[in-house]
């Protein structure tokens, strides 16, 4: 699933909002937000549509398509693939346990990325702290990155620190 | 009522000297140390008692053991408050178990026969018609137990949060609050009288997997025990892991949770928003219950300390002598 918000244009008369957003369901996508400015209206028979919609990658495409049947016209289109992040610490020699290799498991994954870190080395040989954010396409994919990040982290005697709430 | 009081260390000084003061219609008829026993049916002389134990002697006759006030004193309720086994349970197993066939009642802070023998105990104290208590073994002065026994009557427990161990909670506290590392913060707890000589019970997070293995039961009768609790301690905690939470508005807390139908059972250090209802501080306890009709609800109090565990103690007593008419 990918989250995409989108800005659409489409003729103010009665029923069009509705037949706008149906394709949305009909291409197996979510409706997240949908944010109607009237303030910002251009030109008095067309209004202005804010849509944020999660939906299968593969199927952005069509929904454009069918959209655009509806009179519909699509005018920015914004996607960002990883919308699941989490922040964590890690406690341990994170340096020295090749910091390169531990990212990369998680990056290789296709589906998570380290997206953030900001790593304390307060002196040789003692144990550096490390904050991390992951990002990930979705709550299971979160999970399986989580999981191997664990793994690794046992390997490498590193300390994970996860969160309360998100585990909950 | 009669009592009979096995124990006479903090707690036990602590209870005693809150019935001196308070009365409360318990006269102690029972009363053993590690080294020595008293028995006084017309009730023992707790003041000439205290004065003597606080003296470094003995509180009596060191030819009558704890045993023998168990089997020969004349008391409604056995106050098991000895220092906790958490391997063998004993000697307040063989305690418990001898006063409970006698068909006296039980109150105990003793964590570790409840925690090691949960079923078992409850089970004989159901065949001989008498209550066995232990309101004092998990988070001192909250009175989590009775809650969870009379308190959410229809209630399911989905989940159960928690900060169980104050000396933890004041290390961590103080890791955040002033920039202290680990050893600092122990070095400070031990100079408070919050932390014991070997203080890896605390810091390694074994106290408080107890006291989740022993609230689980008594909410879900699992029969879990202390080896089914991943444990992770927070001696590894260092004062920049705390600084980069603190970025995010958020500390670190050594929290137990238990969820049954995740089939969990842990004890870790975890991230939390400061708001957190959760983030207590200082030796502050704090458990949150998540219910399917109540919802969410959280409960803060002191988890340990003399004064604190008796009012436990003593709210079971009570609690016996209100359910069990025949008891004087």
């Amino acid at each position: 699933m990918v989250q995409v918000s989108m800005k659409l244009e489409m003729k103010d008369t009665p029923g069009q909002l509705v037949r706008a957003l149906k394709p949305i369901s009909d291409t197996g996508g979510n409706i997240i937000a949908v944010i109607h400015q009237r303030e910002s209206l251009t030109r008095a028979e067309v209004i202005d549509v804010q849509v944020v919609i999660e939906l299968p990658e593969k199927r952005l495409e069509e929904l454009v398509a069918r959209m655009n049947e509806q009179g519909v016209t699509v005018q920015r289109i914004g996607t960002e693939r990883l919308i699941h992040k989490k922040s964590l610490i890690l406690i341990g020699h994170i340096m020295h346990t090749d910091l390169t290799d531990t990212v990369d498991h998680i990056d290789t994954t296709g589906y998570a990325e380290v997206s953030e870190l900001e790593l304390i080395m307060p002196a040789i040989a003692e144990p550096s702290s490390a904050r991390m954010m992951i990002k990930a396409t979705n709550a299971e994919a979160m999970n399986k990155a989580l999981e191997i990040l664990r793994q690794v982290a046992r390997k490498k005697d590193i300390l994970v620190i996860e969160s309360l709430e998100e585990n909950g | 009522m009669k009592v009979a009081l096995l124990g006479l260390g903090s707690v036990g000084q602590g209870i005693a000297s809150m019935v001196l003061k308070k009365g409360l219609g318990i006269t102690i008829t029972g009363l053993a140390d590690s080294k020595s026993g008293i028995i006084d049916a017309k009730g023992i002389n707790i003041e000439e008692i205290l004065v003597r134990k606080r003296g470094g002697n003995p509180a009596g006759d060191t030819s009558v053991s704890a045993m023998d006030v168990v089997q020969n004193a004349d008391y409604d309720v056995l106050v098991e408050v000895t220092p906790t086994n958490i391997s063998t349970g004993e000697p307040a197993r063989t305690h418990i178990t001898s006063a409970l066939r006698k068909g006296r009642h039980v109150v105990t802070s003793n964590k570790g026969p409840i925690a090691l023998h949960h079923r078992e105990l409850l089970t004989l104290a159901d065949t001989h018609h008498v209550s066995l208590r232990y309101e004092a073994t998990v988070c001192g002065a909250i009175p989590i137990i009775h809650i969870l026994e009379h308190g959410l009557l229809g209630n399911q427990v989905k989940a159960l949060h928690g900060i169980m161990n104050g000396t933890c909670n004041f290390i961590l506290t103080r890791m955040s609050e002033e920039g202290l590392s680990y050893e600092q913060a122990l070095a400070e707890a031990r100079e408070m009288g919050y932390a014991e000589a070997d203080p890896s019970y605390d810091v390694k997070g074994i106290d408080p997997a107890i006291k989740l293995v022993i609230l689980a039961n008594a909410i879900w009768n699992l029969g879990v025990t202390l080896h089914e609790v991943e444990i992770t301690g927070i001696d590894q905690i260092t004062p920049e892991a705390l600084r980069l939470a603190g970025e995010d508005d958020a500390t670190i807390r050594l929290i137990a949770e238990a969820i049954p139908a995740r089939q969990l059972l842990r004890v870790s250090p975890r991230i939390l928003p400061r708001s957190h209802p959760l983030v207590v501080k200082g030796t502050l306890n704090a458990v949150t219950l998540e219910t399917d009709m109540a919802g969410s609800l959280t409960f803060i109090g002191r988890g340990a300390g003399s004064i604190e565990t008796a009012s436990a103690i003593i709210g079971d007593i009570l609690f016996i002598r209100e359910q069990y008419d025949g008891c004087s």
